[in-house]
């Protein structure tokens, strides 16, 4: 479960000051699936970097099952995001010239998986995220968009993590490989029961969520569930 | 992250761009290949000096005519022209110094000899029969120079291989046959082995008639031009040395030993000064190749920076999904460490390959050891480690956000 409360981030860039979260509050329920909506240089990406513990906070609290996570230092942060999380970002998602997958089992490599058991994830996360087995052996660059969004929803599952994260997923793809992509969310969440938060501003892409977010300038103007 | 996970993701990282990991590879392959070719040939060079040095004979003191040098050293009178040591010195020094095993009374000069129509001019030695003791010599055919030969001052000559060859065509029989030196004939009566070598005081090319003989036929005094004395052990070299230096300097009535009429040369400080010149110029060698591995090891860093920036998103994705700053070090580290090990195998491959060549081609005796490899390794190692913990720093430092940001 997340439990943000009046999360503030203010970037600093020498003199200037930009406070890019103006003191955000919401809980999230383990098995949601909610789309952070806003125009551009709202702060969704800012909030989705903080929700994946790859940055702090400047105030505020963020709680992953009753974990404070605002506090912590780069080491744990990087179990954080080992444990119980996985990324999906928009563009830039896999290693180059490498097969699929390696990369899905880049995660199980910093969890110290053996070598047996980190194939057998990978391919089981594979099979979820709906690619077909005959491009496992593929290197990363003969894949296309809609293929490469599949590995790395794979690689975000492979760990089973209590949260996926999706920075504009689907931003790369034409409206048809899109529905694929969001089709294996849709699937993840209802049939694994995983918890998924894609930042989109498309209102077709946060169709598919059950509860959607929206943000502009820092703050939350609308929270509405389906 | 398990040591075999780094590992495969440095291999798999180096292989992913063949052409910039071997050309990087390829500095220090030249490093440590010439530190190794350069330690072997300096190690061969001693070898050879040092065998050269000791095929002229063991536990041998030289005493040669002239001043030591020194305060009052005459310049004008050259060393080895100066008639001041005879065959009654050889004799005393024989009777009266402790632990001496031969002496060799030498008399030397160069002539020109004739046989059958074929001329050369070589150095004629007259010697006693300790000679060939003294001065590590051996006879092929034939016999040697006797005490009987001297007694009765027999005109009598034994060959080098390769006088024989000049004068009688190579590897004929020269037994028995009469040459001419200074107008005076002598027989062949013996051969002597071939020693190798070459130059002024080349063994093969030399005429050796007892030194009786030499004196009465060819310069008409009883002086000699070197005295060669064997020392029972090494170990009392020094006090031959010195006792046969008093002794002399008593027999020529000298009091001050600056003023010495002749001079004495130890094997061992031969051989120790040769040894100190060639430890100086295979270090010297050594550290020629050792820029070529610093620079080497610049090429490795230059790379890991470029490869770091690069590679940037990469860095923040494997952050994103839960790398360490400590596991990306150690990936950077040992793609460093890979690239030198790598270049330290190839280079000692090679070094040996090259001092294996200029062995083979008979340029010199050159030998490997196994510490100049173990040298070359960990020097390479260290490389990887100096030149890559840099990058590798730099890698791990970055920001993942910003690094996903990275275009
Ligand atoms: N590292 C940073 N330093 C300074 N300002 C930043 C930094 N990161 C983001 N910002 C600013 O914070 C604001 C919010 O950025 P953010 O990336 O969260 O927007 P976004 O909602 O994801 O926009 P987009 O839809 O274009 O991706 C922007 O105005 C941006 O310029
Ligand atoms: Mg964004």
């Amino acid at each position: 479960m997340i439990e943000v409360k009046n999360i503030t981030k203010i970037y600093r860039t020498g003199e200037i000051e930009f406070t890019a979260l103006k003191g955000v509050s919401f809980c999230i329920n383990d098995g949601e699936y909610v789309a952070i909506m806003g125009p551009s240089g709202s702060g969704k990406s800012t909030l989705m970097h903080i929700l994946g513990a790859l940055d702090i906070p400047t105030s505020g609290t963020y709680f992953l099952d009753n974990k404070d996570v605002s506090k912590l230092s780069d080491n744990e942060l990087a179990d954080i995001r080992r444990d119980e999380i996985g990324f999906v970002f928009q563009s830039f998602n896999l290693l180059p010239r490498t097969t699929v997958l390696r990369n899905v089992m880049l995660p199980l490599i910093y969890s110290g998986v053996n070598k047996e058991n980190r194939e057998k994830k990978a391919r089981e996360a594979l099979l979820a995220s709906g690619l077909n087995e005959e491009h496992f052996t593929h290197k990363s660059n003969e894949l296309s968009g809609g293929q490469i969004q599949r590995v790395a929803i794979a690689r975000a599952l492979v760990n089973d993590p209590k949260l996926i994260l999706a920075d504009e997923p689907t931003g790369n793809l034409d409206s048809k490989t899109g529905e694929i992509v969001l089709d294996t969310f849709q699937k993840l969440n209802k049939e694994l029961g995983r918890t998924i938060i894609l930042i989109t501003h498309e209102p077709e892409v946060a169709k598919h969520a059950d509860r959607i977010i929206r943000i502009r300038d820092g703050l939350i103007v609308e929270d509405k569930k389906k | 992250m398990k040591i075999s996970d780094i590992l495969e993701e440095t291999y798999t990282a180096l292989i992913s761009n063949k052409a910039r990991t071997s050309l990087t590879v390829l500095g220090i392959v030249i490093g440590i290949a010439s530190v190794i070719a350069m330690i072997s040939i300096g190690a061969g060079a001693q070898g050879t000096i040092e065998s050269s040095i000791q095929s002229i004979g063991s536990n041998l003191i030289t005493v040669t005519p002239g001043n030591q040098g020194g305060i009052g050293a005459q310049v004008s009178s050259g060393r080895g022209s100066a008639r001041t040591l005879t065959e009654e010195d050889a004799l005393a020094i024989l009777e009266q110094v402790d632990n001496v095993k031969y002496v060799s009374p030498e008399l030397s000069g160069r002539y020109q000899v004739i046989a059958k129509g074929a001329n050369t001019n070589t150095s004629v030695t007259g010697v006693n029969e300790s000679y060939t003791t003294v001065r590590n010599i051996k006879v092929a055919e034939g016999e040697f120079i006797s005490t009987q030969h001297l007694r009765n001052y027999s005109r009598v000559a034994v060959l080098g291989p390769t006088t024989r060859d000049d004068l009688f065509g190579e590897n004929t029989y020269a037994i028995g046959q009469n040459i001419r030196i200074n107008n005076t004939q002598f027989k062949v009566i013996g051969i002597t082995e071939s020693k190798g070598g070459s130059g002024f005081t080349n063994p093969d090319d030399a005429i050796y008639i007892p030194l009786s003989s030499a004196q009465r036929f060819l310069t008409g005094s009883t002086h000699v031009s070197s005295i060669g004395v064997q020392a029972s052990d090494a170990e009392s070299m020094t006090q031959v040395q010195n006792d046969l230096t008093l002794l002399l300097l008593n027999r020529h009535k000298i009091s001050d030993p600056e003023l010495a009429d002749f001079s004495t040369l130890n094997q061992a400080d031969i051989l120790a000064t040769a040894s100190s010149i060639t430890d100086t110029f295979t270090i010297f060698l050594g550290s020629v190749a050792g820029i070529s591995l610093v620079v080497g090891g610049i090429g490795i860093m230059n790379m890991m920076l470029t490869t770091v920036t690069e590679r940037t998103r990469e860095i923040g994705l494997r952050k994103a999904i839960g790398a360490k700053a400590k596991d990306i070090n150690l990936q950077f580290l040992a793609e460093a460490v890979m690239l030198t090990f790598a270049g330290g195998v190839i280079g000692v491959i090679l070094g040996w390959a090259i001092s294996f060549g200029v062995t083979y081609f008979d340029i010199l005796q050159t030998k490997v050891t196994i510490q100049s490899v173990l040298l070359a390794f960990s020097i390479s190692t260290a490389i990887g480690i100096i030149f890559g913990y840099y990058p590798a720093q730099r890698a791990s430092k970055l920001n993942p956000i910003e690094a996903l940001r990275y275009e």
